[in-house]
């Protein structure tokens, strides 16, 4: 079978789709399309009224940014500011390696874990230690159809979802193992 | 306030946190009254995003009432209701005085590959979000929208993020009529792909999935064929010859770094975090697609470099379209679709989760339970 200039036949004709489905082509034509072309000067400047530069919002510490801007941008988020320990990893991160290097993004996730580890560890110094049970939304499965949603249908995800308590509740096992290891070396030296 | 607030990978909680501060001159504080939950908000609670902080608020898809404004606000008004697109964006910089409001060069000083987001890590400048009770929003003169009074809440916030985005997935794929368009993925980005595609003329619209009760709303909401891959040894075979061994003038990518359909691709990508996500589903896009065609890429992935066929993408001389939505732009014409019934964005809402349960709907939305497509926060209920 050879293959000729002709494009495949459609199921349907144009009178069949626009009879089938009531709004078919009302945005056929591209000059109806939003943001075409993508480079469109905006005149109004969505509302802007300040020239053309923003004023600063104050940097009340040192933010950390990418070393590919020159400065800290004129509107930033002020939410969880760095600290500690993952603070330190992530500010190397952004003043060493630009976004083109992978090590900018592997020392961020670096930084993320040790966060993590640091924050379940002084949560149990509180009035409301790190839940996996609760945190996870696993209690949700009861109202949810747990197993019709699951089983008797084709999907795929069910293969690997058994992963994701491995993956939430191994380093809580490990951590506890580890422990608990550690104390009876230490219990057994002390009694000698 | 209440605010969820993220504990790690799988981890959240909901937690007493200050309402936010005017940081800025032209920032308002927003009462959010309605927040969604989206598929990307499923690879910040995965771990996908690097630099995620612990206490990070999560929301990007949030409606609210104006609480208080900054001193040089000028469009808004203690008490108007509002529609925030998800996108921070200034309105002069280079890229936004040419409508790349994704794109802005202004609000994200800790990358310069992604404009600013709220809720969505600090690699999208470490902007707390709207599933809480107050949201600091800043160029408020420049973002936000007066919700028209004919909008139902809810259709107001699937347009913040989720509609805008699906028929921007749709746009980029440059459609013609009679083209054939296949969407990979069933959520609500790729139900509204679908149904834009025949809004631009579509010849045929194909949507694949592997979730049978959103294959459902595929054939019913948004008129389309659909295959289901688990069925198939080869989804990109079965593309071929429904399309005679051509393939689609036209793939979307709607399901972004979580893609299911390949193991290795799923374990690297999203379970040790190896890859910025798992780009099987562009992957099928670009093998489906015949050569010379389009793929648009909605769905979202990670700064960690992914394994994507790129050999395949020049041999066959595609052309590939993506970016974050552009929300604002899209607005006054999809206001139009909304009110003339030409898209009905709130069939899609199957789950309304108060904030105090939002760790529950997480998970739901996560695990696809209970038939969920698109769940709902709603602050201040019981
Ligand atoms: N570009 C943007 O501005 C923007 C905005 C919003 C959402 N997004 C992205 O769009 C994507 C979809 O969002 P959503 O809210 O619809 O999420 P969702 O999780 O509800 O939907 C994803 C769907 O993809 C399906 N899927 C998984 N693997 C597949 C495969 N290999 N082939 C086909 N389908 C597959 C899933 O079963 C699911 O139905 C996400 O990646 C999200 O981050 C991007
Ligand atoms: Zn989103
Ligand atoms: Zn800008």
């Amino acid at each position: 079978m050879a293959y000729t200039p002709h494009k495949p036949p459609l199921p349907e004709t144009t009178e069949q789709l626009r009879a089938r489905i009531p709004y078919w082509g009302v945005d056929l034509d591209p000059a109806d399309r939003p943001s075409v072309p993508k480079l469109q000067w905006q005149e109004d400047l969505s509302g802007a009224h300040w020239g053309e530069t923003p004023d600063q919002q104050p940097e009340k510490q040192p933010r950390e940014r990418s070393i590919e801007h020159a400065a800290v941008t004129p509107v930033f988020g002020t939410a969880q500011p760095l600290h500690g320990l993952s603070g330190a990893i992530r500010r190397y991160a952004y003043t060493r390696y630009s976004e083109a290097r992978v090590g900018h993004w592997l020392l961020l996730v670096l930084g993320d874990r040790v966060e993590a580890w640091g924050a379940h560890l002084r949560s149990f110094a509180t009035l409301r230690p790190d839940n996996p049970i609760t945190q996870t939304g696993v209690l949700a499965e009861a109202g949810a159809h747990p197993i019709r949603s699951r089983y008797g249908v084709r999907r795929t995800d069910t293969v690997h979802q058994p992963l994701d308590p491995v993956l939430v509740a191994g380093p809580w096992v490990a951590a506890a193992t580890v422990t608990w290891l550690g104390v009876r070396r230490l219990a057994r030296a002390v009694r000698g | 306030m209440r605010a969820t607030v993220y504990r790690g990978p799988y981890k959240l909680r909901v937690e007493e946190k200050d309402i936010p501060a005017i940081e800025h001159p032209n920032d308002v504080i927003v009462r959010v009254t309605l927040a969604a939950i989206c598929g990307s908000d499923l690879h910040l609670y995965h771990g996908l995003m690097p630099d995620t902080r612990i206490g990070h608020t999560f929301g990007h898809e949030f409606i609210g009432v104006v609480d208080q404004v900054g001193p040089s606000v000028q469009n808004l008004q203690v008490g108007d209701r509002v529609m925030v697109p998800f996108n921070i964006f200034c309105g002069t910089c280079w890229f936004c005085a040419r409508g790349l409001y994704s794109n802005c060069h202004n609000v994200n000083p800790n990358a310069t590959a992604v404009g600013g987001i709220y809720g969505y890590s600090h690699t999208t400048g470490g902007y707390d979000g709207g599933q809480a009770e107050y949201v600091r929003v800043p160029f408020a003169d420049v973002g936000p929208v007066r919700i028209p009074d004919w909008m139902s809440d809810e259709d107001a916030v699937l347009l913040t993020d989720a509609v805008p985005t699906g028929y921007f997935g749709a746009q980029l794929g440059e459609i013609v009529e009679g083209d054939v368009v296949v969407v990979f993925g069933a959520g609500i980005v790729g139900l509204v792909a679908a149904r834009s595609a025949w809004l631009m003329g579509a010849g045929r619209v194909i949507v694949v999935d592997h979730l049978e009760y959103r294959l459902q709303m595929a054939r019913t909401w948004a008129s389309a064929e659909t295959f289901n891959f688990v069925e198939y040894d080869d989804i990109v075979v079965e593309m071929k010859k429904t399309t005679g061994h051509l393939g689609a003038d036209v793939a979307i990518d709607a399901v972004g770094a979580e893609a299911d359909g390949s193991l290795l691709q799923h374990l690297t990508g999203v379970k040790f975090k190896l890859q910025g996500g798992s780009p099987i589903a562009l992957n099928w896009a670009i093998d489906s697609v015949r050569k010379g065609g389009t793929v648009s890429v909605v769905g979202a992935y990670g700064p960690i470099p992914n394994m994507v066929k790129f050999g395949d993408a020049l041999n066959k001389g595609l052309t590939l379209r993506m970016n974050q939505t552009p929300v604002k732009r899209q607005w006054p014409r999809l206001f139009e679709h909304v009110r003339n019934g030409h898209l009905t964005p709130s069939e899609l809402v199957t789950h309304r989760f108060p904030l105090e349960h939002v760790v529950e709907g997480y998970h739901v939305f996560s695990a696809k339970l209970d038939g969920c497509i698109k769940p709902l926060v709603v602050p201040g209920a019981a």
